[in-house]
């Protein structure tokens, strides 16, 4: 068992957990995900790492809530435990393979989306804990679904845009990338944008234009997390890959 | 009233009606009943010379428990069975005999061979029944050694290491222990709670400690446990995980299924039970590719989730690799079997992006290749196309990467096999010793079992040398 150390609510629609798992914690990498099952009946649930503690032992879990089984996960409170929690599993992100120096002649802009900006979270903190201070722009549609802003202006340059203008600027992520480029003189030679398939579409769309290397993630069905079951394959170029 | 017994023929099993069955997941086979074993147990020539001992792949004292049977002392049998095998309940369940202990039976050459694999069964199902269980060693050695992996190959060499006093934990990726016994065979082939549960509960009985939810390579590495957690030897019995696919167009439409995926689902997450979360797609018409075991339990699990099941084998009926009693029962069920085709192409619907079909080539035999068996050539303009709303292919598995890949020094071959010694499962790292489907790639149960057997005594062996 895997007890929830803290919950929390972090807008109207998702959840964060601070969960007790040691071996997670202790190897777990940015971009890497978990397997969480909340009971005998649950299903298995994959969730992109958004933080650890390595000290503590603790992973930090942000979800939405939308089917059966993460709707269960969302009845937990602090002080209950999941049934099972693996991991860490998947890729970590290319940056923990890339040498420092290297990152620092990188231009990055991280673009978030939703619950994308989780895992955004896990990798913006792992560069400015290497001394690196990325841009992030984090979308939403309206300010009260906003999540994370304190802990976001801590290890990055944060610009914040609503679609309804009801904070900071207004208009999509890709506005925001436009006019930083355009109108603000920032330059990007990197894009790692997470978010609802359709913002990284248009980010991605936008970001050939300028020439700019993009990686987003994919979230594909899961079931064992390991590769044995095969459910995550999806084509990229024309290859057909293991998410 | 006394079973008339014809010795040319085995006393029939009694089995679930193929029509009630083909509608449910409880066990196909029920067994020998211990009239009908000791009946069976009759038709034993008792050969001075046993033929079936050596078609065992772990060497079962096979005349032996039947004679014990015969006497009607079924724990003696099931003792005797004991002595070499620790998943009884499972291999009489689903080894291949025909092509093992079965097929080198005297009794078989004029007539039926013995029901050697039920009548195992049955002393194993007695035993579980009246409490019968293994007993652990009597004293500990202290020596701890780790093992990766809770399927047949990992149980079987935690429980000898555990029976001669090792400090055992097995370290499994999944949340429940079993591997391909849990995720892989279903319900109506091997119960769950019944008797794969009951075989694990034995082996912890014998001391040995699962850790669930560790994914080795991952979650902590195999130096590690060696280094750090002071493992003095690592038994890796990680099975082969990663399901092949045929590399044609459309496979990565909706609806298109591994086995692996499609049994996990249902076996592992109980899909099928209504009070389980986990979804299962049920097709109204299902292609199955392929002509093994995994096979024959995707389709025969797809037909109980309430589909018209067709399998797609491009060989012959004489070259399907199923057991053969799965064919059969598969047949009775009422799956249609589509033998010398091959699927070139998926066919999916642009709208919705779920599979709407196959096109299908019809094969002919060639000359034997490499496996000795004929080479399927396919008939230039025979092709076809089949309606279908669901595709699960089934053809084979390989060795996961994910331990191999993060091992230092731990060979492994371009299939991504493990490198290890066939007698002793020692691998290229010292310490580390291997066995089961991570070596050979996907094979049996039972030999599996056997290569955990055979690691335990080396790792005894390899232990007691360092220390001495």
């Amino acid at each position: 068992m895997y007890k929830i150390l803290s919950a929390e609510k972090l807008n109207s629609v998702i959840y964060k957990m601070v969960v007790e798992a040691p071996r997670a914690a202790e190897h777990c990498q940015p971009g890497q995900f978990i397997i969480v099952r909340a009971d005998e009946y649950g299903e298995r649930i994959p969730l992109t790492i958004c933080d650890y503690d390595r000290a503590a032992g603790t992973i930090t879990i942000v979800f939405q809530p939308i089917g059966n089984s993460t709707k269960r996960l969302a009845e937990f409170k602090a002080g209950d435990s999941f049934m099972d929690f693996v991991g860490p599993l998947g890729k970590p992100s290319d940056l923990v393979s890339t040498p420092i120096e290297e990152l620092k002649k990188r231009h990055m802009v991280f673009i978030a989306g939703g619950v994308g900006t989780a895992p955004v979270y896990c990798q913006v903190k792992w560069l400015h804990e290497h001394g690196i201070t990325a841009d992030v722009i984090i979308g939403c549609k309206t300010h009260d679904i906003l999540i994370m802003e304190d802990e976001f202006k801590k290890v990055s340059n944060l610009y914040v845009t609503t679609d309804d203008g009801s904070y900071q600027r207004k208009g999509m992520v890709t506005q925001c990338l436009q006019d930083l480029i355009e109108k603000e003189g920032r330059h990007y030679d990197w894009c790692v944008a997470i978010g609802p398939m359709i913002m990284m579409k248009f980010v991605c769309k936008m970001t050939k234009e300028y020439g700019i290397h993009t990686v987003v993630s994919m979230n594909p069905i899961m079931v064992d997390g390991t590769g044995m079951c095969g459910a995550c394959r999806l084509i990229v170029g024309d290859q057909v890959k293991f998410a | 009233m006394a079973i008339e017994v014809d010795m040319m023929k085995k006393v029939p099993v009694r089995e679930q009606d193929p029509k009630v069955r083909a509608t449910n997941f409880d066990e196909v086979c029920l067994g020998y009943n211990a009239e009908e074993a000791q009946a069976e147990s009759t038709r034993c020539l008792n050969c001075k010379n046993p033929k079936c001992v050596a078609g065992c792949p772990v060497r079962i004292n096979i005349p032996a428990f039947i004679q014990k049977i015969k006497g009607g002392d079924f724990r003696g049998a099931y003792e005797t069975i004991s002595e070499s095998s620790s998943l009884p309940a499972v291999c009489g369940r689903v080894c291949p005999q025909e092509t093992q202990c079965e097929g080198k039976c005297i009794r078989g050459i004029k007539g039926e061979a013995v029901s050697i694999g039920k009548l195992e069964r049955f002393a194993a199902d007695w035993a579980k029944e009246n409490g019968v269980k293994p007993q652990p060693a009597a004293q500990k050695n202290g020596h701890k050694v780790a093992v990766i992996g809770a399927g047949p190959s990992g149980l079987t060499c935690a429980g000898d290491l555990a029976k001669m006093g090792y400090d055992v934990t097995i370290f499994e990726a999944l949340h429940k222990a079993g591997g391909v016994l849990a995720y892989g065979i279903p319900e109506f082939r091997l119960p769950k709670d019944r008797v794969v549960q009951k075989e694990i509960e034995n082996v912890q009985g014998l001391g040995v400690k699962i850790q669930t939810d560790v994914v080795i390579g991952k979650s902590v590495t195999v130096d590690e446990l060696m280094e750090k957690e002071g493992y003095e030897a690592v038994f890796i019995g990680s099975g082969a995980g990663l399901p092949r696919f045929m590399n044609i167009p459309g496979e990565t439409a909706l609806g298109v299924f591994s086995a692996n995926e499609y049994l996990t689902r249902n076996n592992l997450m109980k899909a099928y039970r209504d009070d389980y979360y986990t979804p299962i797609h049920r097709g109204k018409k299902v292609v199955v590719v392929g002509g093994g075991n995994v096979a024959m339990d995707a389709a025969r699990t797809a037909l109980r989730l309430g589909a018209e099941v067709h399998i797609v084998y491009r060989r012959s009926e004489a070259e399907l690799p199923a057991r053969r009693e799965e064919v059969h029962h598969a047949k009775e069920e009422g799956i249609i079997f589509d033998l010398l085709t091959n699927p070139v192409e998926i066919l999916e619907d642009e709208q919705t992006g779920w599979v709407k079909g196959v096109r299908l080539i019809r094969m002919e035999l060639g000359e034997p290749d490499a496996s000795g068996r004929r080479r399927p050539v396919e008939i230039p303009g025979s092709e076809y196309v089949m309606d279908c709303d669901t595709v699960i292919m089934a053809l084979g598995t390989s060795p996961n990467p994910l331990i191999s890949s993060t091992t230092d020094g731990l060979e492994v071959n371009k299939k991504n096999c493990i490198l290890a010694n066939e007698e002793t499962g020692k691998t290229t790292k010292e310490g580390v010793f291997a066995g089961g489907d991570a070596v050979t790639g996907a094979a049996t149960v039972i030999l599996a079992m056997g290569a955990g057997k055979d690691a335990a005594k080396s790792i005894d062996e390899y232990i007691r040398s360092k220390n001495s």
